[in-house]
């Protein structure tokens, strides 16, 4: 029970994350289009319903405090209260405080004082926009509701004009047959009731027990009872609907407005499966109906019944009623209409679902050993030469490929949602600073491994921060240098070959290459005179300890940024790169794989081992000439006419025993350098599951994982970059820079 | 590191256990049953350059990637040489938060014995051919003694990733000029 509890609290929490995130976004939205009434709606919506699942886990705190910034988006979806960036800021604020409390509420912990302080705070603040602030912010505000004559409690607005088949009753009837899960969904009717107080009076509320079972055979788990109730509320329907969300897919509701039509009252009868005249009774007691509309009611049904008696099927409530001439043949139509879409928006809803990550982790682990063991049965069918087995093994591989493709498909998501957290870091990092800055973004469609997508937040972060503060100049700045007064930051994301790249620019300063070279030097990083490429000079940003910034601000300048996110992007085997013209902006373009599970790679051996090079790091593979081959360690060799370095795996390795007569080299390249790797034999492609070396194998640098072939021979993935620094640290002369720029 | 090894004696002899025996250049040495997933045969180990030897390489074990540990280099002696009876003990430890995996090599796997906690004494402070933590106690078998190990120490995932992050900052590739394993952990 208790579990099931925990479960239904956890969705409360996913979902109300979800719905935060919606009103932030919408909220954002305001401030460039302050009319946008789809907006507002969304996030009273978002608000609502916070406030809703709150009040169903008797949260007190949080409904208390929803409600307040619910009564403000009242105000404002009805217009009796305009957006201001004042409002919108406080707002803004109510979305991370109620961020704030669900964590408390997934934590398990009840609010602490600086907590409720601060709700007390917001609500307070709050309160300055509504013009009647009311004492109790639970209880429904009727002060500016006309009441009709007669009649001590009405609905103003929702009303229809009384027809002749309306009931007299000027309150809302609502009808609830729980299911049994009820409370093994750890719903509580009750707490329902609870939720129902707090923005209406419900007048009168009759039980029905009759389906509560002997006690011998009663199962206390399961919930037997229902209600039919009586309630006095201004609000409108959907708000009402909202406190049944929970319970509806189990349960039966149902709501009959104010004044509402006595067929609906009918239908109510049809549909539960009490004795019409019982029910009557009951809401007869409830206040729902008059003794009068009763006896027409039942009267209508009872006559009907017979009628159609013959043989043929009863008759649709529908039908019935135009029968009656009740209700127009059009608006049956439309209603029936509403409730294809209904069901149509229902269906569009189911198909999306839910699935535990680690369910997929396990799917595509499983997918992983298919294929390994799929390449081992290849391996034999060639080996014994049998055409047919051949051919049936080459066809289920290329099926084991389409279901690996569609497996990793599963774990794609869309960076959009990344990118689009990052309005509101640009909103409030340019508030902080002072400055005015628009975010396009671009290619928020592409999509990613999702894995990739949550190890890319932070470095992205510090990316966008260092843009911000150091990139884009203060407007004075902007306007003296002859450029737009709003600075403009762009994310953009695309594909390209096999890779993500994801692009953060800005139309700021840009890098200043003196400045950078000048603290280099004063860092002992680089020694006076030397003469570095571009490429070299905005590489030095990416070290450790390095910030040019004079001034340290809160945001960033203190150094330790952009070494973290050099270190984090290579770990997801990515790569970052900078572009920068002085004056008019920067770019720093990150490029990762799309997955992390598998790899596109190039077998080679060396000795008796085998090892993979990731494919997008090999150029091209070349004989080992003659004349080139040197006695010991690394050399280099006249690739056309340009220089390329290489590196024996054998002596790096040191693999024992003689290299064979043929040496090939396999031209790498990474971060637009290129280096050779002296190898034994060249295997080919290979695409394949990677499997992690465990920690064990933790700070080993040249190995970036493994795999397992189709013999079951575990061969290992080379991490080209951490190759390339490790023959460039065994060097003793280092080309440009000496060895204290390479990191520890 | 005597004293603290001994004061560990007593609460593991607590209980009687049964222990899995094999040799290891001549001596015979027991690990808890309890830890051992299972025993596989020598085979397809792939090396792993520039580690130390006490790290043997990795295998496949079903799929997963399994780190093997060459003992006898682990204590300080030769790699150990492969022979037709050299096997690999799968041990699963339960760490603090993921349950890690290794292979152990082994000259010889022998019996499987039941040593009563009365039997077992606590290692000696010095004597023994291994450092004095890797030792849980010693077990009385017909009158000769057996080391049982304490594998949490042995097969210690931070002691091995930095025995290998050591062995880089000196001679980075030169494995074979490595300072004993032993000496340069225990010194």
């Amino acid at each position: 029970m208790s579990a099931q509890m925990d479960d239904a609290l956890q969705t409360l929490v996913v979902e109300s994350r979800e719905l935060l995130q919606h009103m932030e976004e919408a909220l954002l939205l305001l401030e460039q289009t302050p009319d946008d009434a789809e907006a507002v709606n969304a996030i009273f919506r978002a608000a609502h319903t916070i406030k809703g699942s709150a009040g169903l886990f008797s949260l007190d705190h949080v409904v208390a405090f929803t409600h307040v910034a619910e009564s403000v988006l009242d105000r404002v979806r009805d217009h009796r209260l305009g957006m201001s960036p004042a409002l919108g800021s406080l707002l803004l604020e109510v979305c991370d405080h109620l961020g704030q409390l669900i964590d408390g509420v997934a934590a398990g912990q009840a609010p602490d004082d600086a907590l409720s302080g601060r709700s007390d705070a917001i609500a307070a603040r709050l309160q300055t926009y509504l013009e009647a602030p009311s004492a109790a912010p639970a209880e429904p505000d009727f002060s500016d509701v006309d009441w009709p004559d007669g009649n001590d409690i009405a609905h103003p607005s929702a009303a229809p004009v009384r027809g002749n088949d309306s009931v007299t009753s000027g309150m809302w009837h609502i009808s609830l047959r729980s299911g049994p899960n009820l409370l093994r969904d750890g719903m509580d009717p009750l707490s329902i009731l609870r939720y129902l107080g707090t923005f209406g009076q419900i007048v009168n509320l009759e039980l029905i027990l009759g389906d509560i079972p002997p006690l011998s055979v009663i199962d206390p788990e399961s919930c037997y009872i229902g209600y039919e109730l009586s309630f006095a509320s201004e609000t409108d329907q959907a708000s009402i609907d909202g406190a049944f969300d929970f319970v509806r897919e189990d349960s039966v509701v149902r709501l009959i407005p104010p004044y509402g039509p006595l067929a609906n009252y009918r239908a109510l009868f049809a549909d539960m499966p009490e004795d019409s005249l019982l029910l009557g009774r009951m809401l007869v007691r409830c206040g729902s109906l008059t003794e009068e509309e009763l006896a027409q009611a039942l009267e209508t049904q009872g006559r009907m019944g017979p009628d159609s008696g013959g043989g043929s099927p009863a008759p649709l409530l529908g039908e019935v009623l135009v029968a009656q001439q009740l209700v127009d043949k059009p608006l049956v139509d439309a209603a029936l209409e509403r409730q294809q879409q209904v069901k149509a928006t229902a269906a569009g809803e189911a198909t999306l679902i839910r699935v535990d990550a680690a369910k997929l982790d396990q799917l595509i682990n499983l997918v992983g050993e298919l294929i390994i063991a799929g390449a081992g049965a290849q391996l034999v069918a060639r080996r014994l030469k049998v055409p047919d087995l051949v051919e049936s093994t080459s066809v289920l591989a290329r099926l084991v490929e389409d279901v690996r493709d569609s497996a990793l498909t599963l774990r794609m998501v869309q960076i959009g949602a990344t990118f689009n957290r990052f309005r509101r870091v640009v909103r409030d990092v340019a508030a902080e600073l002072g400055k005015d800055i628009q975010l396009d973004i671009q290619g928020g469609e592409t999509e990613l491994d999702k894995t990739v997508v949550e190890k890319i937040g932070d470095p992205l972060t510090h990316i966008v921060r260092n843009a911000l503060d150091h990139g884009i100049e203060p407007a004075d700045v902007r306007l003296a240098r002859g450029k737009p007064q709003q600075g403009r930051l762009s994310l953009n994301a695309h594909h390209e070959s096999g890779s993500i790249v994801i692009e953060v620019s800005d139309d700021g300063g840009g890098l200043r290459k003196e400045r950078i070279l000048q603290k280099a030097v004063e860092r002992g990083l680089v020694s006076e005179g030397q003469v570095l490429s571009d490429k070299e000079i905005f590489g030095l940003i990416f070290e450790p300890g390095f910030s040019t910034a004079t001034q340290v601000s809160n945001l960033s300048g203190r150094g330790v940024g952009m070494d973290v996110v050099k270190r984090n992007i290579l770990a997801l085997r990515g790569t970052v790169d900078l572009d920068s013209v002085e004056g008019q902006g920067t770019t720093v373009r990150l490029r990762l794989p799309l997955t992390l599970a598998i790899i596109d790679g190039f077998l080679i051996g060396a000795g008796n081992a085998s090892y993979v090079v990731p494919l997008e790091q090999v150029l091209e593979c070349i004989e080992l000439p003659e004349e080139d081959k040197p006695e010991q360690g690394a050399s280099y060799l006249n690739l056309r006419g340009e220089v390329l370095p290489f590196v024996r795996l054998r002596d790096l390795f040191d693999i024992p025993g003689e290299a064979p007569r043929r040496e090939n080299v396999v031209v790498v390249q990474y971060a637009g350098e290129r280096a050779g790797l002296v190898v034994d034999q060249l295997f080919g492609e290979f695409q394949t599951v990677i499997k992690p070396l465990g920690k064990v194998f933790s700070h080993i640098r040249c190995i970036g994982g493994s795999i397992i072939l189709g013999s079951g021979e575990v061969a290992l993935i080379l991490d080209v970059p951490g190759l390339v620094r490790q023959v460039t640290e065994r060097q003793p002369v280092s080309r440009h820079l000496p060895s204290t720029l390479s990191p520890v | 590191m005597a004293t603290l090894a001994r004061k560990d004696a007593p609460a593991v002899a607590a209980e009687p256990c049964q222990y899995l025996t094999f040799t290891l250049g001549g001596e015979m040495y027991a690990v808890e049953t309890l830890s051992v997933k299972e025993i596989i045969e020598y085979g397809q180990v792939t090396t792993v350059p520039m580690m130390p030897p006490s790290i043997r390489g990795v295998i496949n074990l079903r799929g997963a990637v399994v780190p093997v540990i060459d003992l006898k280099a682990r204590f300080g002696g030769q790699p150990t040489e492969v022979t037709r009876r050299t096997c690999i003990v799968i041990i699963e430890m339960g760490g603090s938060d993921e349950c890690q995996v290794l292979g152990i090599l082994v000259d010889t796997v022998s019996e499987v014995l039941e040593i009563p906690p009365g039997e077992v004494e606590a290692p000696p402070a010095f004597g023994a051919r291994i450092r004095a933590d890797f030792i849980r106690g010693m077990g009385k078998v017909g009158g000769g003694f057996v080391i049982l190990l304490n594998v949490e120490a042995v097969l210690s995932t931070d002691e091995l990733s930095v025995l290998d992050a050591l062995s880089r900052q000196g001679t980075p590739v030169d494995t074979g000029a490595l300072p004993r394993l032993g000496s340069s952990v225990a010194g």
